[in-house]
This record gives C-alpha cells, structure tokens and sequence, in this order.
C-alpha cells in the first residue's frame, strides 16, 4: 500500500525518488528464469545438460579424486591400492617435469631462476608496487640474469643446454618469446607503416615470409640447416636457435596484430600530436602506441598464449618439454599405460598458464579502459 | 614593437597544392597581419581547410612561399617544429588524446616538446583551463567530457604553448549553436588579447561576427573582405 502511494503522488519536476524495482527484475531467481528456464526449448536443454552433467561429473571426480592412488612404485602398487588415476606416477616423475635434465646438485639455480621471475614480473603486471621504478629496472636486467643462473659461467658450474628440460624448458621458450616478440612486432609493424619503401619492403618480406612458413618447418631449419649458413666452425646453442625462431615467429603474427591497433587510430591523433610540435618517435610513444596496444591486447594476449602453446613443438627436433618428458616417461614399463594421467597433467599446466595470461588480459583492459568509446 | 605589430605573421606568395591530380589550392596569395581575426568561408571543397592545414605543414604545398613568423616552410624539419610551436590549432572534432587525463593532454607539449618541468607545466595548464572555464575537469579524461567542454580543453592545448597564431579548422562544426556560441565568445577574447586567429567555417553564423573574411571558392581565394579596411 505503501508502495503504490508512493508511486502515484505527483512530484515537481527533479523531485522524483528512486522507487526500488517491481517484483524480481534483478537478483538471482531471475537470471535462473532467464538464462535456463526462458523458452520452451530452454527448458529442454537445461534439463538436458544437466542429465550429461550427472552422467559424466561424478564418474570423472570418484576417478581423479576418490577413487585415485597418490602414493606408489610402481603401476602395479597403484591399482592394488585403488581402480581410479595413478597418481603416483606424475609425483614420481615431478622433478623431472619441473626441471627436465638440470644436475641434481644445481637445481637451486632453477629454484631462484622461478622466485626471481616473480620478482621480475610484479612490477611489470601491477602498477601500484612500491619503488616501480627501481623494480622495472630489475625486471630489464632479469632475461640476464637468469640466463647466467641457468647456463652457469663467471663462478658458477656451467650447466648444459642440452639439460634443460619440462617446465623450465617451456619458461625459458614461453618467456623469451614473449618479451621479445612485443618490442620486435611494434618495429616491424611500425616498418610496415613506413614511408620511406626500404624499411616498408623489408618488413613486409619479413611478415609474409614467416606467416607462410609453418614453425615446424622453421624449428628444423633451425636444427639442421642454420649451421650450413654460419660461418663452419660456429657452434650455435641449439635451444638459442630454437629461442630465435620461435621469437622470429611470434614477431610476424606479434605485428599483423599491432598494425590492425595502429590502423584503428583516427587520423586525427597523428594530426593533434605533429601540430603540438611532436616529431614521429614521440608522437608514436606518447600518443599511438598506447592507444594502438591497448585495442590490440586482445589479439597480443591471443599471440602470446598460441606462442605458449607452440613450445611444445619443440618436441620433434628432440628437445623435451613436459609432454615430451610425459611420453618419454610413458616408456618406463614400470609405468606403463598411464597416458591419461600424463596428459591431464600436461594439460592442467598449460591450461593455467594460459588461464592466467588471458585473465590478466581481461584486467589489464579494463584497468585501461578511459571511456572514450561513448 | 610597433614595427613588428604592422609585419604580416603569415605570408603566401603564389602558393599551389595539389592532391594526386587534383589541384586544390590555385595561386594562393595572402598577407595576414598580427593580431588580425579572419575568417575563411567557402564550399565544402574548396580548399579551406587544405589552406590552413598548409600553414602547420599537416599538408605539404607544392609551389609557392609560406612564411610564419619570418620562418620559412620548407621541408627543413627544423623550421617546420619551430613554425608548429608559434602555431596552435583546434580541429572540428577536438582531436584529444582519449588515454590520457585533460591535464595531461594540456601538458603533453610543454613537458616534451618545451621540456618545461612537470611542475610548472601543470600550473600553466591550470592557468589555461580556467582561462577556457573548466578547471573542475583537469583530472577526468576526454571521455567522460561533453562535446563543447571537449572543445574548451582542445583550445586550451592550442594556448598551452602561447602561439602568435591559432588555426580553427571548422571548431564549431561538431556543436550545437549554442555551445558554438560560447566556443565562437572564447576565440573573441583571445582576438582581444591579441592573438591573431584564423578560424575556417562553413556557417554563415560565424562569418557575420568576424571583421575580415576571406572567401574561396574553387580553389582560389575570391575575395578578402576587411570591413574596417575596405574590399580587396
């Protein structure tokens, strides 16, 4: 009664107040109304997943969880203990997963190498970390440091490439091409732009060639046939090759995706920032670029993951990431006929990662988003 | 001084311009005085805004003299930023830096351009939003703006370097006639502090409130009319 009173007095102009909404136009019972049981065919299909859901959730939770061995020797120790996963392989073969061949005694290094690259990446993805600057500074000396950390030299014992392996092979691949594929897309994508036709023609040669190329073709390149270009003698790291190509690859497709950004910029900006007076580099730091990356975060995020991803590639020119350890370790007659569980793991990892990366991305868009797209 | 009140600011002696083919400007020859107000009419594709476009090199004109400020454009990059930073200009659809708030658009070219200390420059940038009456909306960003206050802060960069000339390009074609009003009022008292003013439109509005009008028409300039000072 109140209610109604409320709603039928007449109020002066401005004077109107905010009336709560009728019945339940917002709140949960209403998004179950809308989303699952709207229309008839809704209704059918709710049920319907639902039923698959039943039928499929806890069969996959009594054998991943209840149902799954933790501890254990062997395959054979698992399934006396209980029908489910085998846990116990993958806990068995964790270190081999994390740091692939890397001496036993120097893992340490491995170990500081990962608590480093968090320290290195904070003020990277956060911008509110006291002391940014002196951090950002860190950040630039990290790829340094942690290549010394792992490859040893100057006081430190030298640890083979060759020994790298697991996630911290993908790390090393992952991040490498990651933080080198961005400044070399901007250049290229930049190049593209270019007036002046040797800069343009080059970089276009460039994009064209790598997108029509396929990795795999360029990863044995990069195993078999570089040494027949370098100078005889030469002995070129093999993952150094390796982190090449892959950077080179994600470089191509890296700059497609920032000339799709910098095509997206009014030509007016150009023409505000030249008419203040600012000459090109500065007028593409200060006013295009930061614009043109951040309409392209989506499609650089979509580049970094599929980089991510292609690491594993890196297993048919015998470098061995985790799915290559997993199926190495699939061998070991101990543990055979344990694929699903390796791949689950392998997928579970890649699958945070990746999460990660594209939530962030998610973030990083609406923390940048000024509302200019009214 | 009252030498250099009587030198003209920009000069254009038998200047031509063409896009690809098309010949847009034909034998343009103009003198504008300091402190003089004019305004440049004409048809869509007439040139107009080809014109003043060419006096901060945003285009490049083929044949012919342009001289600002004694300073000749050439394609010397040198004259070219030191013509650009006697020049501010506003554009018809304000051409803000959306990622950036209204104080750092305003102190972007101080800071990088002049390299005047952050400080400072934010002060003076103050300064120029009050001058244009928004200093409320220094820290919002262009977005969050309406159409005329947009404008305000886009005249208030164009100060912010404290140029001898300002170029208009159609400034008031993005408003309702009454925020273009206001917007027309602010260039009257820049025009009063002696500013010289080149404001290109297509409204008659704004033709009728000026004393010097310079007309084109195909190209070619058909006439400039100084109403204090006779037909030419």
């Amino acid at each position: 009664m109140d209610e109604a009173a409320t709603e039928n007095r007449k109020y002066p102009p401005g004077c109107h107040p905010d009336l709560p909404p009728p019945g339940i136009a917002a709140g949960p019972l209403l998004w179950i109304k809308d989303n699952l049981f709207g229309s008839a065919t809704n209704v059918v299909l709710t049920f319907l997943a639902a039923y698959f859901l039943w039928l499929s959730i806890p069969p996959l939770l009594e054998w991943a969880f209840f149902d799954a061995a933790f501890t254990g020797e062997s395959r054979k120790a698992c399934k006396a203990q209980a029908p489910g996963a085998c846990w116990a392989f993958i806990q068995n073969r964790f270190e081999l997963f994390v740091y692939g061949f890397y001496p036993r005694p120097e893992r340490w290094r491995v170990d500081l190498s990962f608590i480093l690259l968090m320290v290195a990446l904070t003020p990277v993805l956060w911008e509110k970390v006291p002391q940014r600057a002196k951090l950002l500074l860190f950040s630039c000396a990290y790829p340094f440091v942690a290549g010394w950390l792992l490859t040893g030299g100057l006081g430190l014992k030298p640890v083979g490439t060759d020994q790298f392996g697991g996630i911290l092979l993908t790390l090393v691949i992952g991040i490498t091409g990651i933080s080198f594929s961005l400044p070399i897309g901007i250049v290229l994508a930049l190049g593209r732009q270019s007036r002046m036709p040797v800069p343009r023609i080059l970089c276009v040669a460039f994009i064209e060639f790598i997108r029509g190329v396929p990795l795999i073709t360029l990863l044995f390149v990069a195993s078999a046939m570089l040494s027949y270009f370098l100078p005889p003698g030469t002995n070129f790291n093999l993952l150094l090759r390796v982190l090449i190509m892959v950077t080179l690859f994600a470089s191509g497709y890296m700059a497609e995706v920032i000339r799709g950004g910098l095509q997206a910029i009014p030509a007016g900006q150009y023409e505000a920032a030249q008419s203040m007076g600012l000459g090109y580099w500065k007028a593409m730091r200060l006013i295009v670029l930061p614009q043109a990356l951040k309409i392209s975060i989506p499609g650089i995020v979509n580049t970094f993951i599929a980089l991510y991803k292609d690491t594993t590639l890196v297993i048919i020119i015998g470098l061995l990431d985790p799915l290559g350890i997993g199926r190495s370790s699939l061998a070991d007659s101990k543990w055979q006929g344990l694929s699903t569980e390796v791949y689950i793991f392998v997928a579970v990892f890649f699958f945070i990662s990746c999460f990660g990366m594209s939530r962030y991305a998610l973030y990083l868009e609406r923390k940048l988003d000024t509302g200019h797209k009214r | 001084m009252s030498e250099a009140v009587n030198d003209p600011i920009i000069e254009i002696n038998g200047m031509h311009k063409w896009f690809g083919r098309f010949h847009v400007l034909k034998d343009i020859n103009l003198d504008v005085k300091q402190a003089e107000r004019i305004v440049v009419c004409g048809p869509s594709g007439s040139g107009k805004s080809t014109l003043i476009r060419c006096i901060n090199r945003l285009e490049e004109h083929q044949r012919g003299r342009i001289v600002v400020d004694g300073i000749e454009l050439t394609n010397d990059l040198k004259n070219i930023d030191a013509i650009r930073r006697e020049v501010g200009m506003v554009f018809q659809h304000f051409n803000l830096f959306p990622h950036l708030t209204v104080i750092e658009n305003l102190t972007l070219g101080p800071i990088w351009v002049r390299r005047t200390p952050r400080k400072e420059a934010e002060e003076s940038a103050m300064k120029y939003l009050e001058r244009v009456k928004i200093p409320e909306q220094a820290e919002k960003f262009p977005g969050q703006l309406s159409g005329g206050q947009q404008q305000r802060v886009a005249i208030a960069r164009a100060l912010i370097n404290d140029p001898a000339l300002v170029l208009a390009d159609e400034a008031t074609g993005n408003l309702d006639s009454a925020t273009a009003v206001e917007i027309l009022d602010l260039f009257d008292e820049l025009h009063a502090e002696g500013k010289t003013i080149l404001l290109v439109t297509h409204e008659a509005q704004v033709g009728e409130r000026a004393e010097n009008v310079l007309r084109l028409a195909d190209g070619r300039i058909a006439e400039v009319e100084r109403r204090n000072g006779g037909r030419s």
